[in-house]
């Protein structure tokens, strides 16, 4: 079932009722609150945002500005593997752009268009993992992968792509 | 794991635990440094590969393995080091599980490890660890380990011997100065906290560690979680807090994790939460996620984060120890600030002195990473000059060529050209040279790299980061990126130049927060030590220069041939050469190594 299908219907804010009651539906808590709900849904859509602001009886403009804000957080759908591809400093003088565009075209996303369509992946960039050492980073979900090349972060692609579809590779 | 209930119940168990015959002095050790960049190369197979030789070998209780953070050498990891009874510690690079079980076997044949092939120890022998002296040293994950080490009798102390001035004077009396960026000096932070109006007070420990580079914090972090969990008590102590926050980036999921068990370790032994050691004072901590917005690491976004809010920034004053969280009075320290405080209550204000310079006493933890051989992490006394940290300390660069320029304090600082290498590292001094101190994060740049993209680069992330408060930053990192797009085209025209530095030169004076006030530093200082290269970026923008030899000006001495690395110089001794333009890889090698002038650079 695709993340988008997930959040249809309002049965499925139970988990978000869950989620809400687990904070105390307490506003302060905003942050960890979207957190939790972005984790469960991968993604923050507007219904949702709207329930939560009901729910802490904030004003919806302070739950989109809050969501907007901060770069964790996305409205539109992710992929179920998402890259996260280091720019930060000692990245970028190691070479990361070049895996950034070996990765962009090997799964047909922009810099505008970062998941996609069958919502297996979205890749982005971050600035600095701290993981400096082994420049350049690239994280897929939660491994970290260090001193990766063009060639290696497609290959580490390719390698999710055989397991998630058998059939297709 | 008890409570502990007295005083006395922490001494008792702190003397048990190190003569227990589990502390390891009497036995060989075995650390396994397991942060970040060991486990993602490999560390937990090695660590597995020699707990399982251990075992195999009958030796699991004779040989401690000591699952550590890391000693800050991570162009070698994963690192294992090795102490046997009464020798120095010896440091191995470039681990593999198969020459962990070796050590293994060596150890059983001969109780000893035959030639390990050792880290330089030069990378040590400069470095005095203060902020990171647990770090690789103690398991990070049992507090026991650090109660082992004195850990919480300076709490301990704060708590029933000081009085809250006591604890605030030898702070001041150390000279110690926030190690966030700003070196605003500590003790006069916590003095005007004290002293500020109302009940409620917090304590928060800024681990945002946004600088792009920089990774001391997470470090600390992921080695040594208690040392900042006791300074921040005792900071609640001398201030009259009861409540403390730790703002940590989500980007850092292990410190995050590491940071949790020990809270919850310290709160099960009554060393955190109400009636600490017995005695009526309560002090408790909570951990706050940052969700990626460089500028919450600036005191006054973060503290809006906290509540839940943007991160946006509000001008000081009133700054946070007067009004801070919840309009409360609020100190807000750095991870490495809090990191210097107990050893700094232990041996005293005069010993830190002693250390460092007059200015800026103590020491700094400096990252290293980018064209430089040993990336990782140093800790040295302030006043070291910037050429001895590079090569003595950083090896040099990756490729043994001469290091260009050196880029301190991320997007905030500036870069620092190799001609001031000599130049001690102090707050003040990286000032006057047009950078900052900041968190101390280093990035090494080679002879390739191009100023004028870096500086490019940098204004893209505070254009990406800027919160659009004020206009200056919003607006003005705007136009000067624009700016510097243009000339990176080729399209720059001449007065662009003088527009950079009017342009930043504003931006710098009318900004809202610390974000956009040092913005144009990036900028402003390639301009100022790298000015030419911006000239030449004026003239034929981005593309690679072109090299042309002088058919009359070349005598043939054939030296340019011999040190061209792609081969596509052409002609005979004594002749006029020529560059086979479609080979050439644009090095300039044949420029610098030209005596008669005969090649042009265009
Ligand atoms: C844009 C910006 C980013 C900052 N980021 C950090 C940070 O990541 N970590 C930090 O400790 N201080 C950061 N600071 C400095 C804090 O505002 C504050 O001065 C510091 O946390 C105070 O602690 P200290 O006195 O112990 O250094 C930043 C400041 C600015 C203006
Ligand atoms: S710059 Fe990429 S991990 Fe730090």
């Amino acid at each position: 079932m695709s993340a988008a299908a997930t959040i249809k219907g309002s049965r499925q804010f139970d988990a978000a009722c869950a989620i809400l009651d687990r904070f105390g539906r307490n506003p302060t808590r905003l942050i960890p609150i979207l957190q939790a709900l972005q984790e469960e849904y991968r993604y923050l859509p507007g219904e949702l945002l709207a329930y939560v602001a009901t729910a802490l009886g904030v004003p919806p403009a302070r739950v989109y500005g809050v969501a907007t804000f901060y770069a964790h957080f996305t409205l539109a759908p992710r992929g179920k593997y998402v890259i996260r591809l280091c720019d930060g400093t000692a990245c970028h003088v190691k070479n990361s752009i070049p895996i950034l565009e070996a990765l962009r075209q090997r799964l047909g996303l922009t810099a505008e268009r970062k998941t996609t369509p069958d919502l297996l992946f979205t890749v982005e960039t971050v600035s600095c993992l701290g993981a400096c050492g082994l420049a350049p980073v690239v994280v897929i979900n939660d491994q970290v992968h260090g001193q990766v090349t063009p060639e290696h972060a497609v290959a580490l692609v390719e390698e999710i792509i055989a397991r998630e579809k058998p059939a297709a590779a | 794991m008890t409570r502990l209930a007295t005083r006395t119940d922490l001494n008792q168990l702190a003397d048990s635990l190190r003569q227990a015959p589990a502390a390891g002095a009497a036995k060989p050790q075995i650390f396994v440094g397991m942060s970040t960049c060991g486990l993602a190369s490999g560390a937990g197979k090695v660590y597995d590969a020699i707990a399982a030789a251990l075992q195999e070998k009958g030796l699991a209780d004779h040989v401690q393995l000591i699952k550590a953070g890391c000693v800050g050498l991570c162009f070698a990891e994963p690192t294992v080091e090795l102490q046997l009874p009464n020798q120095p510690i010896v440091t191995l690079g470039d681990v593999t599980a198969e020459r962990g079980r070796q050590l293994v076997d060596e150890l059983a044949a001969n109780g000893s490890f035959s030639n390990p092939l050792s880290v330089d120890n030069a990378i040590f022998k400069k470095q005095v660890r203060i902020a990171l002296r647990n770090c690789g040293r103690i398991d990070p994950e049992q507090i026991s380990d650090y109660l082992r080490n004195g850990g919480y009798q300076m709490l301990a102390k704060a708590v029933f011997d000081w009085q809250p001035q006591d604890v605030i004077d030898t702070i001041k009396a150390s000279g110690l100065r926030g190690r966030g960026g700003g070196g605003f000096p500590t003790g006069v932070k916590w003095q005007a906290a004290q002293g500020a109006a109302g009940e409620i007070k917090y304590i928060v420990c800024n681990a945002d560690e946004g600088d792009p580079g920089a990774f001391m914090d997470r470090s600390v972090l992921e080695g040594d979680p208690h040392c900042v969990l006791e300074a921040m008590a005792v900071a609640g102590r001398a201030i009259g807090a009861r409540r403390g926050f730790v703002y940590c980036r989500a980007e850092y999921p292990l410190a995050v994790k590491r940071l949790g068990i020990a809270i919850e370790q310290a709160r099960a032994m009554g060393l955190l939460g109400e009636k600490i050691l017995g005695s009526d004072f309560a002090f408790d901590i909570e951990i706050k996620y940052g969700a990626g917005a460089f500028v919450c690491g600036e005191e006054t976004s973060l503290i809006h984060s906290i509540e839940g809010k943007r991160g946006e920034p509000t001008v000081k004053p009133p700054f946070p120890a007067e009004r801070g969280l919840w309009d409360a009075s609020t100190t807000v320290n750095n991870v490495e600030t809090f990191a210097n405080i107990v050893p700094i209550l232990e041996k005293g204000a005069a010993w830190f002195r002693s250390i460092g310079t007059e200015k800026s006493p103590g020491t700094k933890v400096f990252s290293l990473a980018g064209d430089i051989k040993n990336v990782g992490l140093a800790e040295i006394p302030m006043g070291m000059t910037i050429q001895e940290l590079l090569y003595d300390i950083g090896g040099g660069s990756s490729d043994g060529k001469p290091i260009k320029a050196v880029q301190t304090g991320g997007p905030s600082g500036g870069c620092i050209p190799s001609i001031k290498f000599d130049t001690p590292m102090e707050y003040e001094t990286l000032t006057a040279l047009g950078s900052i101190m900041g968190s101390g994060g280093m990035i090494v740049m080679s002879e390739g790299t191009s100023m004028v993209k870096i500086a490019h680069f940098y204004l893209q992330f505070t254009c990406d980061e800027s919160c659009g408060k004020c206009t200056p930053c919003r607006i003005g990192c705007k136009r000067l990126h624009e700016i510097l797009d243009r000339i990176l085209k080729g399209e720059g025209k001449p007065e662009d130049l003088t527009k950079l530095e009017e342009l930043g030169n504003v931006i710098k004076d009318t900004a809202l927060c610390g974000l956009g006030q040092t913005a144009p530093n990036p900028v402003l200082s390639t301009l100022r030590w790298f000015r030419g290269e911006y000239e030449e970026c004026l003239k034929r923008g981005n593309r690679p220069p072109t090299y042309r030899i002088d058919p009359v000006k070349c005598v043939g001495c054939h030296a340019c041939f011999k040190v061209c690395p792609a081969n596509c110089i052409e002609g005979k001794v004594k002749q006029p050469h020529t560059i086979r333009q479609q080979d050439c890889v644009h090095c300039g090698a044949c420029f610098k190594t030209c005596k008669f002038d005969a090649i042009a650079r265009e």
